[in-house]
């Protein structure tokens, strides 16, 4: 059982990461701030159940998605049946990656970490829906395990690797259509 | 023969098997035998190695850009007065 005493030493250091999960999931600062708050007071109230030992990062994020989920989901009118566009696989690669390849004298990080503005891979993955948008927040952002994801969002592991590669693939596209809307690649390019 | 035992390493990959396990492969989900089948098909096949490279770049990439926020400067205190008030019971902040 884990002491009430010691829990802002232990848990306040994940804050940044729950912040910036929150506004990845609330899509604006209000709620975020709001959310990550709520995270914190319930983590505090119920820290006698957690259990010392295992992975209370992962816990403040379950408690946080449950939150968001509950309170905060933007009102959908069939949560799981969210219409998304089904993209071929390998998208952006096919449509980018010759041109990474041909930026020269820099390596392929450098180059894709600089064809790709951050606030454009924000919007990629802040518009798309909730289904998707929570799976590829935890695995991609978070780095947590398909089976912690599956707890989390209480959906069987094989619904968490449907959504992240339909996630994936979707935020892909909008990459694409961002570069393509900055005149990075032509539309004669996709062939 | 000693056939029985060393069968059991993972057939070997061809492209669209490769391909169509890259999530699970990048995301480390995939046991050590067919992590291993993946790599050896990867290391003899440039266009399934340049598309894992990609895609891996751009999970790295997406990870980086997505959790470099700035935090409320007042944040940490706000969360911090919440227990304050809790640890106190008195419903008074402090």
């Amino acid at each position: 059982m884990a002491d009430q005493a010691t829990f802002a030493a232990e848990a306040m250091q994940y804050a940044p990461q729950l912040y910036s999960g929150a506004l990845r999931m609330t899509r604006n600062r209000s709620d975020a701030e709001d959310l990550v708050q709520e995270t914190y007071l319930k983590a505090y109230r119920s820290y006698h159940s957690f259990t010392e030992g295992t992975n209370l990062r992962a816990w403040l994020f379950r408690i946080m998605t449950n939150t968001f989920i509950n309170s905060y989901r933007t009102k959908q009118r069939r949560p799981d049946e969210t219409e998304l566009g089904d993209f071929e696989d390998l998208y952006l690669y096919k449509n980018l990656g010759t041109l990474q390849n041909a930026a020269v004298g820099r390596s392929a990080e450098e180059s894709l970490m600089e064809l790709l503005p951050d606030d454009e891979v924000k919007r990629a993955l802040e518009d798309l829906p909730d289904n998707f948008r929570l799976p590829v927040i935890l695995a991609d952002v978070e780095g947590f395990s398909y089976k912690e994801i599956a707890e989390m969002l209480d959906i069987p592991i094989g619904t968490v690797m449907s959504r992240l590669h339909r996630g994936r693939k979707a935020m892909q596209k909008a990459l694409h259509d961002f570069a393509l809307a900055r005149g990075l690649v032509t539309a004669e390019e996709n062939g | 023969m000693m056939d029985e035992e060393t069968t059991e390493v993972i057939a070997p990959r061809d492209c669209n098997q490769t391909l169509r396990e890259l999530d699970v492969f990048l995301d480390g989900e995939l046991s050590d035998e067919q992590q291993a089948a993946i790599t050896h098909h990867l290391n003899g096949c440039m266009d399934c190695l340049g598309a894992f490279d990609f895609h891996a770049e751009l999970k790295s990439v997406v990870a980086q850009k997505c959790q470099n926020d700035e935090m409320p400067p007042d944040l940490l205190a706000k969360i911090e007065l919440c227990f304050g008030t809790d640890i106190d019971g008195d419903g008074e902040i402090g």
